[in-house]
């Protein structure tokens, strides 16, 4: 018999994340994926969902999804997962799935599995691949009865489409408790940031506390600039509050995956590894021979940044020239 | 106030390459240098900011793990925090997230707490969950990747980290904080500091303090479960070379090669 997969959908200005999607073209592969569409819009993100492997979908469109964060989603969802008992439930990993995620869990005492880039099932058993630091790649299962939770890395799958595919909707018939309504959003800013994303850059120059010091950074972004990439940070770094952390590449920072990331004066922890594994080429430069990274890096050159950074600077720009 | 601040002692991410135990599938804790985890640095000193920003209050660290731990917690001291309580039992190890939350919300609901800090993640485990399974065992509100915390009489306001700028959040106290990286200016201990932390109150906890059911937590609560692990496949082209005053044109020969100029 198939697998029932669940996959909450979030909601971006209007239309479906595409971190849900990628999530939800995965979970059709596995199975038969239904989707839960909760806030406002949740109607028309419901109408177009079944192309993006959906086969069915429950919708409840409130604005109190919105405005009050977590509590009245851990609320929807863990009735119905009381009522329907899906094999799985997949979410992507973004802010406000993972705070869902962690609470579902500990109300419903489901099992939760983090960071996987791959999962399927072998009759009964789910098997979910996550890989670990960067010389491991761990098999885990969830071995007790009941739904289990899967958070994918993201990036981890792609979109899929499935022309024509509608999805059979069932609006939901909710009431919303007052006592979950308690945390509230009083404004949301975003904020301009200048340069290339990193999400979208296609070469990231990356520092770390190798560097020595917040004046030294300079030298990352000379080198991002003559590659014409986007420069980055370890948390380490941000910690040290020499840049902000909307530069920070790492499990709660920014995921990556360019085609050339260069890791300068990083020692590669797990988490910081998570985010930019992915990359097509890492080259890595260290002081340090036993450092983490090097076991991830095409090219890992054991010795001084703030020597060799400017040096390839000048030589990457003398070979842009030719 | 009671301000309470969960922290972790793990391998040092600067040093060690982690390792998984084949036999037991847990994280090689014995053998390797163990330290505070950094990243719960930035989460101290954001707890010790709002101590010190609000009248009569008092800062304790919590933490779960085994007897080594205390070392962590003996630095939380140095930094400034009040006072430390330690939960360990063997009972506890191979704990899942659900499990360790469990273990820290008991501690939390008998101190009555009236904030709770955390670090978004750990630097090892990084699932990020245990803050969450806290705040649902206590059934209290969770305000997560906070860049500024403010209390407001029986109200915590938060500037959330989203990904395109920030979330003003609020809700009601008590409550669980976590505080994202680089929000908070690192403390550094002082020589007073470790003086004194050794005469501050340090309590160690056992499960049958907290009156847990030891099926419910570590290996046999455990509801993920290790199957295999494996090598991954080393990188293609991955060689480590000693810069022999040449770095700078072997990279960019790499780069050239594969057309990355």
């Amino acid at each position: 018999m198939a697998k029932t997969i669940w996959v909450l959908v979030e909601i971006e200005n209007g239309r479906p994340a595409r971190s849900s999607l990628e999530v939800l073209g995965k979970a059709a592969s596995l199975g038969r994926a239904e989707a839960i569409v909760l806030g406002s819009h949740a109607d028309e993100v419901a109408s177009g969902i079944g192309e993006f492997g959906a086969e069915k979908v429950y919708v409840h469109n409130d604005p109190v999804y919105d405005t009050y964060l977590t509590l009245p989603a851990v609320d929807t969802l863990s009735d119905l997962l009381k009522q329907h008992q899906p094999d799985l439930l997949m979410l992507a990993t973004t802010y406000d799935l993972r705070d869902i995620a962690a609470r579902l869990n500990a109300r419903n005492n489901m099992g939760l599995i983090t960071d996987a880039t791959d999962l399927q099932f072998e009759g009964d058993t789910l098997n979910v691949t996550v890989p670990w630091g960067g010389e491991t790649v761990v098999t885990a299962t969830l071995p007790k009865q009941g739904t289990g939770i899967v958070l994918t890395r993201p990036k981890a799958f792609a979109v899929e489409h499935f022309e024509g595919r509608t999805a059979e909707v069932e609006t939901l018939n909710v009431s919303l408790q007052a006592s979950s309504q308690v945390m509230k959003v009083l404004e949301r800013v975003e904020v301009e940031s200048e340069g290339p994303s990193l999400e979208d850059a296609s070469v990231i120059v990356s520092g770390g506390r190798g560097l020595g010091k917040a004046e030294n950074y300079h030298l990352v972004e000379e080198l991002a600039a003559a590659l014409g990439g986007a420069p980055g940070a370890t948390r380490a770094i941000v910690d040290a509050g020499w840049l902000p952390y909307s530069h920070q590449i790492g499990q709660t920072g920014k995921t990556v995956k360019p085609t050339l990331y260069v890791a300068v004066g990083i020692s590669g922890a797990i988490q910081h590894l998570a985010g930019m594994k992915g990359s097509k080429y890492i080259v890595a430069i260290n002081k340090d021979e036993h450092a983490p990274i090097f076991s991830v890096a095409d090219l890992g050159i054991i010795g001084d940044a703030l020597t060799i950074l400017p040096q390839l600077t000048e030589e990457v720009k003398k070979r842009k020239v030719q | 106030m009671k301000i309470y601040v969960c922290i972790k002692q793990i391998p040092d991410p600067n040093t060690v390459v982690s390792k998984l135990d084949p036999s037991t599938k847990r994280l090689v804790r014995s053998g390797v240098s163990l330290v505070l985890d950094p990243g719960d640095e930035t989460t101290i000193s954001a707890a010790i900011k709002l101590r010190d920003t609000t009248g009569n209050s008092e800062l304790v660290a919590v933490s779960m793990g085994p007897a080594s731990a205390q070392e962590a917690m003996r630095r939380a001291l140095a930094m400034g925090v009040d006072s430390a309580i330690l939960v360990t039992d063997p009972a506890l190890a191979g704990s899942d997230t659900l499990g360790t939350a469990r273990v820290l919300a008991a501690v939390l609901k008998k101190e009555n707490a009236d904030l709770i800090f955390c670090s978004t993640e750990s630097t090892d485990g990084y699932t990020g969950m245990v803050p969450g399974g806290i705040a649902e065992f206590l059934g209290i509100p969770q305000l997560t990747f906070a860049r500024e915390v403010n209390v407001e009489g029986q109200r915590a306001v938060i500037k959330q980290v989203t990904q395109t700028g920030y979330r003003t959040v609020e809700s009601s106290l008590p409550a669980v904080v976590t505080v994202a990286s680089g929000s908070f200016e690192a403390i550094y201990p002082t020589m007073k500091g470790i003086m004194s932390a050794r005469k501050k109150p340090f309590t160690q906890l056992t499960l049958s303090d907290l009156g847990i059911d030891a099926a419910q937590v570590g290996e046999a609560g455990a509801r993920e479960q290790v199957v295999t692990i494996g090598k991954v496949e080393a990188r293609a082209a991955g060689q480590v070379l000693k810069d022999d005053g040449n770095a700078a044109q072997t990279i960019a020969d790499f780069l050239q090669r594969y057309q990355l100029l």
